[in-house]
């Protein structure tokens, strides 16, 4: 860990935030994707099924 | 030769992001680790700003993908008013949320960066003050696409505001050479002088490296979203159709 002196609440912060809503940005996005995809193909099959 | 207007076609879009999303992600990964890792552990203070200039990986990639991503939604609407492909309506709404993350760290790493550096956490500066405007478009935005059911009228409204929009877009990336005042400072990452060589105003090599590096990691990031949500907003849109088409038998 480098020495970040006085200014290490101020980098760390950033930091973490920073990373914190990258993380929930990606897992949201996949997990929304994979809900989705199985929510279509449930739909895609009983309009097959009923024609 | 195949034309560009091939992946208007949301199979063929599909297909082919599929195909090509684990590289991209892959790179995005790499990407980011190495500039954030390199920046972050390796790369000494700065002689006025100390160890705050480390905050430069995260925020200055962070703003210009705000703004580009801006630029991707224009272009993208421009092409559904012109040429009404779903899939480029859909692309810009798939990348809104991108940028608002994106405006929003660039924000907070900004006003955390300026308490120190400036002695207040924020002030009404002609591109911080843009920035803010610029956030609260793609609020907007969001907001519209949630507010109408029908996508052809959502995709035709939400074109236009953002093409509204553009105004503020470019006032962010330019309000410091408009109005040369404020408390931000000038380009100086990107600024032909700095890449010719001239040393005045320019970033030192020392940080310059990991923070191209960093930027191409967030470029990488940006492209994978982008490709996995559109992907998201094709199969919803579809799906929409068929329960639509199901409740009127």
């Amino acid at each position: 860990m480098p020495d970040l002196g006085k200014y290490a609440d101020a980098v760390l912060s950033s930091y973490a935030v920073s990373l914190g809503l990258i993380l929930a940005l990606v897992v949201l996005s996949v997990a929304r994707a994979r809900r989705v995809r199985t929510a279509l193909e449930e739909v895609e099959a009983r309009v097959k099924k009923h024609g | 030769m195949s034309s560009i207007w091939e992946y208007a076609n949301p199979k063929k879009f599909i297909a082919t992001t599929n195909r090509l999303l684990p590289w991209v992600t892959g790179l995005a990964v790499v990407l980011m680790a190495v500039g954030l890792v390199w920046g972050f552990f390796f790369t000494p203070d700065d002689f006025r700003q100390g160890s705050t200039v480390k905050i430069i990986y995260i925020h200055v990639p962070a703003a210009m993908m705000a703004i580009n991503t801006w630029a991707m939604m224009l272009v993208t609407s421009l092409v559904w008013i012109v040429r009404r492909h779903h899939v480029s309506a859909l692309a810009a709404r798939a990348a809104a949320p991108i940028g608002a993350v994106m405006t929003v760290i660039a924000l907070a790493t900004g006003a955390i960066w300026g308490q120190p550096m400036w002695g207040t956490w924020w002030e009404w500066d002609p591109r911080l003050t843009s920035f803010l405007i610029l956030f609260l478009f793609y609020l907007g935005y969001i907001a519209l696409w949630s507010a109408i059911e029908e996508d052809d009228t959502a995709a035709d409204l939400t074109s236009i505001l953002c093409l509204v929009g553009s105004v503020f877009a470019i006032l962010s990336r330019y309000a410091v050479n408009f109005w040369n005042q404020g408390l931000h400072q000038g380009s100086s990452v990107l600024r032909a002088g700095a890449l010719m060589g001239d040393t005045e105003e320019r970033v030192s090599n020392v940080f310059a490296t990991p923070l191209f590096i960093s930027m191409a990691g967030f470029v990488m990031l940006f492209i994978a979203l982008v490709f996995l949500r559109t992907q998201t907003e094709i199969r919803a849109r579809r799906m929409r159709a068929l329960l639509a088409r199901e409740r009127m038998q």
